[in-house]
């Protein structure tokens, strides 16, 4: 049943993204996009950047979002619940644990590692937005690239503001004018 | 942002608990997967009426994001055929990878500064196994995970004789 299925899926997501906010990203595109093609990845993308630009963690947003368009409100919420219960156990779990037993060397290992873990999957996630973004591919296929200059000209801006510790939701308003401006002078690429 | 709208309404106004519990709570949110803002606010909860108040709490955190992505997704299809939009989509797609890259870099910045060697070797070697070799994230992390207790322990161990 595809409630069950939705709910499952968000749950193994939500049982291994460690590391907060951007972390459920790359599950997302693996298990929703790859996997099971509940998204497509320009939808994952524009998914990421309503994310972005709406107030609440990116994990309830995501899942949400895809869990409306598989099974309307009853597949957003059964998404959301699935995503939001594992990280709810663990965290009441750990909270129990760690008042009884503060410094367990092992467990600590277990979390700064994750959090290690994450920064890389979080790095792959960006991998893949930018070949999509700026090489118009999905793969590390060097074939079918094709670099565009706008997307990649854009980046560089929002790079360069962002080091100048301008705030993401500003910069990312900017790259959208920035998008219309010149995509309205080019032309958008096929 | 969160952290300190709570502290606000929690500590200082209604003073369920201490700013110390606080952190506690905050550390234990981040180290748990999944939602940090929704386990924070689980754990706040719990900790003023135990289970009754982290499901409320967590239910009631959910429901905002849930309603505004609603309403988002109904629209979607008809805003994304819309050439003007499309424009300032394919402009912030750009934008939010400069985004997820300066992410990247600054939590790579908190990794090195634990100064544990294998930490800070293990974020480049799980990049390649997934991003380049195309390996699930699903082995990636028992893998990670697996590899790096090994090391504590023989380190450990090794640090131990030495002594």
């Amino acid at each position: 049943m595809i409630l069950w299925e939705l709910f499952y899926q968000f749950f193994k997501i939500g049982l291994f993204s460690f590391g907060g906010g951007y972390a459920v990203i790359p599950l997302i595109r693996e298990q929703i996009v790859f996997a099971n093609g509940w998204l497509s990845s320009l939808e994952f993308t524009d998914m990421i950047t309503i994310s972005q630009m709406t107030p609440g963690p990116i994990a309830v947003n995501t899942s949400t979002f895809t869990g409306f368009r598989i099974a309307s409100i009853p597949g957003s919420m059964a998404a959301t619940m699935g995503c939001i219960i594992p990280g709810f156990i663990i965290a009441v779990l750990l909270y129990l644990f760690f008042s009884k037993h503060k410094d367990n060397k092992i467990v600590f290992r277990i979390l700064e590692s994750l959090k290690s873990i994450s920064v890389a999957l979080i790095a792959s996630a960006a991998g893949t937005i930018l070949l999509g973004s700026i090489l118009g591919t999905e793969t590390l296929d060097f074939s079918s690239m094709k670099i565009e200059f706008i997307s990649l000209a854009i980046f560089v801006i929002s790079f360069i503001l962002l080091r100048l510790k301008k705030s993401p939701m500003l910069v990312i308003c900017i790259s959208g004018g920035l998008g219309i401006l010149a995509y309205g002078i080019f032309g958008l690429p096929a | 942002m969160l952290l300190s709208m709570i502290k606000k309404s929690f500590v200082e106004k209604k003073k369920y608990f201490t700013e110390n519990e606080l952190s506690e709570i905050a550390a234990i949110a981040q180290s748990s997967p999944g939602a940090i803002a929704i386990n924070m606010t689980a754990l706040a909860g719990y900790r003023v009426m135990g289970i009754a108040g982290a499901i409320v709490s967590a239910v009631s955190a959910v429901i905002p994001p849930l309603i505004i992505i609603a309403v988002v997704s109904v629209f979607y299809d008809y805003i994304r055929d819309n050439q003007i939009v499309a424009a300032a989509l394919k402009g912030m797609e750009a934008g939010v990878a400069a985004v997820i890259v300066d992410v990247v870099i600054n939590m790579y910045r908190t990794v090195l500064q634990r100064k544990d060697a294998f930490l800070s070797m293990i974020v480049p070697i799980a990049f390649v196994l997934n991003f380049v070799l195309g390996i699930n994230v699903m082995f990636v992390i028992p893998g990670c995970i697996a590899a790096s207790l090994i090391v504590m322990l023989i380190s450990k161990r090794a640090g131990g004789r030495g002594q």
